[in-house]
């Protein structure tokens, strides 16, 4: 193993900010796609099938 | 087996449905793989100390941002030429993936030039032509909203991206067609000048980077597929039984 202990692991060799600035911006824009994929997914599933029960009622007699 | 077969909307949707957790599997092991070796095996660079590790995920979303948007010329190629409609919706699929990449690259850049550079910025062919990418990317995704025939927003985002895929090589080759402060590319086919254990965590970084976007677009694919064939009979069938039963996968 490379580091000694926990804090010199966060401390990055003084450059802590610029390495987790990275990675916390990154992952956190990869876990916000994954977030807003499944919520569109869903409104537009909510959408699509009430859509279809309108045009089906228009349809009918 | 003919794959195109695969290129009617109603075959490739179960297909995309099948391989999307499959992807999403692969790119989270190659991600813990990569993050693994790159923090805790990976020894830190003689000459940049602990700030290089920012590199596995700059290098790979700078591929990706790239390679995506190349995919998404390549589609809506297809698309103009054969006139298939699931090309469109593949583009569409690919485009907020690939700014997003874009994105993490040019933000990943800036936090390792600021060490290491002594700047978050500098105009050099590279960034430029790298930030010229973003803009490419957020056109796309501007232009084909905006348009409300959706085969008329398909026929322009297709322009788009063809037109721009052209900065794609301007990019890659930049460091060696001008000076630039961004250095040349250290992994070229053929040989690489990086320590084998770094070089390691950057290709599992890339291929997750890979199986995530492959995981992503699909998914969003599928939810194109159905917006856009929902008169069709197959697509209301399954709007209807998935309407039903109130499932999101």
């Amino acid at each position: 193993m490379h580091w000694q202990s926990v804090s010199e692991f966060l401390a990055m060799g003084g450059r802590g900010a610029f390495v987790w600035g990275s990675y916390g911006v990154g992952l956190g824009l990869i876990a916000l796609e994954l977030w807003l994929l499944r919520r569109r997914q869903r409104s537009s599933l909510r959408r699509l099938s009430r859509l279809q029960q309108l045009e089906r009622q228009k349809d009918r007699p | 087996m003919n794959f195109f077969r695969f290129s009617s909307p109603q075959t490739f949707y179960p297909l995309a449905g099948r391989l999307v957790p499959l992807f999403a599997a692969l790119a989270a092991a190659c991600a813990v793989a990569g993050l693994y070796i790159g923090f805790f095996v990976a020894p830190s660079d003689a000459v940049q100390g602990e700030v290089y590790r920012i590199i596995h995920l700059h290098v790979a979303a700078a591929w990706m941002s790239m390679f995506i948007y190349l995919v998404m010329a390549f589609w809506s190629a297809v698309g103009l030429g054969l006139g298939t409609r699931l090309s469109f919706y593949m583009t569409q699929a690919l485009a907020p993936t690939g700014a997003m990449f874009c994105f993490i690259a040019l933000w990943t850049g800036a936090l390792w030039g600021r060490p290491t550079w002594g700047a978050y910025w500098v105009w050099d062919a590279r960034l430029t032509s790298q930030l010229l990418l973003l803009f490419l990317y957020f056109g796309f995704i501007a232009l084909t909203r905006a348009i409300d025939d959706p085969r008329r927003a398909d026929k322009a985002g297709a322009i788009i991206a063809l037109v721009g895929a052209v900065n794609v090589p301007i990019i890659y080759f930049s460091v060696t067609w001008w000076n630039t402060l961004h250095q040349g590319a250290s992994v070229k086919p053929g040989g690489s000048s990086m320590a084998s254990v770094m070089l390691w965590a950057m290709l599992l970084c890339a291929l997750a980077a890979w199986f995530y976007s492959l995981a992503v677009s699909l998914a969003r694919a599928r939810r194109i597929i159905l917006e856009r064939e929902r008169h069709t009979e197959w697509a209301a069938a399954e709007i209807a039984r998935r309407g039903a039963g109130g499932r999101a996968d």
